[in-house]
């Protein structure tokens, strides 16, 4: 079996969905703490239909970059949906629902009315499921990716208290002289970053799995922030390459394998938690 | 008495209301209200439920604009420099962090635009949970605590934004006879060092025997010290309502 790993290591395309997948799963990782306590888990659901929605009209209209759409279109959505949700009419989750349905069934109406492809399923079922997308990525996407990915951890690290502070109580924030609606909007258009990034890993309706799944694991058993965040962020990343290593030796699809090994890990720590209490 | 005027006035103007109108859509709170908490003041804002006392403090902390008139600071007091103990969320119940890493965000006005805390900010901390009796909670988990110890973490934290003026938004609230005690104990000897206090209470009891001004609000405000309020018609009113409802 070793053998086996060492000769697919030898493929580029295989390094480079390991890179990836890693710097993927570290940048999912990082927010999951902060989406799941201030109830924003929904939001990275509905922005990953909506990338969807966004990666179909790139197709139809025949992009080559399809990124160059689909990463503004998604951030935009993510800037407008955080806005709604406070001050709209149409309340947080409504919102988010309409436009992650809505855009879930204009991009599958697209695909199906103007694409050129032979094999539409199978098109439609690799963005939902990303089923291939991380094993056929172009230099260019590794490049995009670990920039995107350098990014991320930047600003996360920079703004590492903010967030925390933001996260924890809002109106305590505010009072002391925070500009919380800034934090909140950047928290979001990282978000849609990751969320856009994670597509290639796991395809647009697995992403939040990608996202939460570390973070609640990392919580059953860590009781300080820094401990959750640094715990979810090495258990991420670790569960990703197993996932991909075992998904590339048994054939099976890389999206839904690493996820089945988050759950798994859940597990584990669901029962480690118990076991300390 | 006119002596003990002469004192009020000397003292510094910390916080001043001048026509503050609340509210917010149709519905009208508050009209036309005016006062001033001087340096050590300790005011507690009272009054039924719905009345707009969280609306009030919202807008002390520019949370929340006024429908009209202004809240201004003075007496040196900058905006970044007032401590806050908000009423609990239910997002901070189940939230995994430990008591140091939150008593250390109350240092987060002071970090300008730095992006880590500092030594000064670690020491501020460490002061603020000696202070509060917190000190060796400072590794455990927020959310185990007791509902009284999470409050006096929340108070540290408070401590560790100012050293000058603190809102605090029904502190006892929730907890058991001797945590409140201890929580008023707290208080006290917060504001016996100067520090100005502005809480608000269910407490009637409390407040008359401990603040040094009143603020109702409701159909009609009263503002003033404690003694200048039991001489007030609506304070009298509001005492006589409080006895019948506890007969």
């Amino acid at each position: 079996m070793i053998a086996q790993l060492a000769l697919y290591l030898q493929y580029p395309f295989v390094r480079y969905a390991l890179i990836v997948g890693v710097l993927i799963s570290l940048c999912s990782s990082l927010l999951g703490v902060t989406l799941v306590l201030k109830r924003y888990s929904f939001l990275g659901d509905g922005l990953s239909h909506v990338a969807f929605g966004a990666l179909a009209v790139a197709a139809v209209v025949g992009l080559t970059d399809r990124m160059l759409l689909v990463l503004p279109a998604t951030v935009l959505c993510a800037v407008l949906l955080l806005h709604t949700g406070q001050r709209g009419k149409i309340k947080g989750d409504a919102a988010v629902a309409m436009f992650s349905v809505g855009a879930l069934a204009i991009g599958y109406l697209l695909m199906n009315l103007f694409s050129t492809s032979t094999n539409l399923s199978g098109d439609v079922c690799s963005t939902l499921f990303g089923s291939t997308s991380i094993l056929t990525l172009s230099k260019t996407d590794l490049w995009l990716c670990v920039g995107l990915s350098a990014l991320v951890l930047a600003v996360f690290v920079l703004f590492y208290n903010r967030i925390f502070a933001v996260t924890f109580d809002e109106s305590f924030a505010r009072a002391t002289g925070l500009p919380a609606a800034r934090y909140n909007l950047l928290i979001a258009v990282i978000i849609a970053v990751i969320i856009v990034l994670a597509m290639n890993l796991v395809g647009s309706l697995l992403i939040s799995a990608l996202v939460i799944f570390p973070a609640l694991s990392a919580m059953r058993v860590f009781k300080s922030f820094r401990a959750v965040t640094v715990c979810s962020a090495l258990l991420s990343v670790c569960c990703s390459t197993l996932g991909i290593l075992v998904s590339i030796l048994a054939g099976t699809p890389v999206g839904s394998t690493v996820v089945a090994v988050d759950i798994v890990a859940f597990g584990l720590f669901s029962l480690l938690g118990r076991l300390r209490a | 008495m006119n002596f003990l005027e002469d004192k009020e006035q000397q003292r510094t103007p910390q916080l001043v209301c001048d026509n503050l109108t609340l509210g917010y859509g149709d519905r009208l709170l508050l009209r036309d209200l005016s006062f001033t908490v001087r340096e050590g003041d300790y005011l507690c804002i009272v009054g039924e439920n719905g009345s707009g006392k969280s609306t009030l403090m919202r807008t002390l902390l520019r949370l929340q604009p006024p429908l009209a008139g202004k809240v201004t600071l003075s007496g040196g007091l900058r905006a970044t420099e007032i401590g806050y103990l908000p009423q609990q969320t239910d997002i901070q119940r189940d939230f995994p962090a430990s008591v140091r890493e939150i008593v250390l965000s109350g240092c987060q006005g002071r970090l300008g635009r730095r992006p880590f805390y500092g030594r000064e900010e670690k020491r501020l901390a460490e002061e603020s949970m000696g202070k509060l009796g917190v000190a060796e909670l400072a590794r455990r988990c927020y959310r185990e605590l007791s509902g009284g110890q999470q409050q006096r973490v929340l108070l540290a934290r408070a401590l560790c934004a100012t050293r000058k003026l603190l809102l605090l938004d029904e502190p006892v609230s929730g907890l058991d006879p001797r945590a409140t005690s201890e929580m008023y104990a707290l208080i006290e000897g917060l504001n016996r060092e100067g520090i100005t206090v502005i809480m608000i209470s269910h407490d009637m009891h409390y407040a008359l025997r401990r603040a040094s001004h009143i603020l109702q609000i409701g159909q009609d405000w009263f503002y003033g010290s404690k003694a200048d309020y039991l001489r007030s018609p609506v304070g009298r009113n509001y005492l006589r309502a409080g006895r019948e409802a506890e007969a």
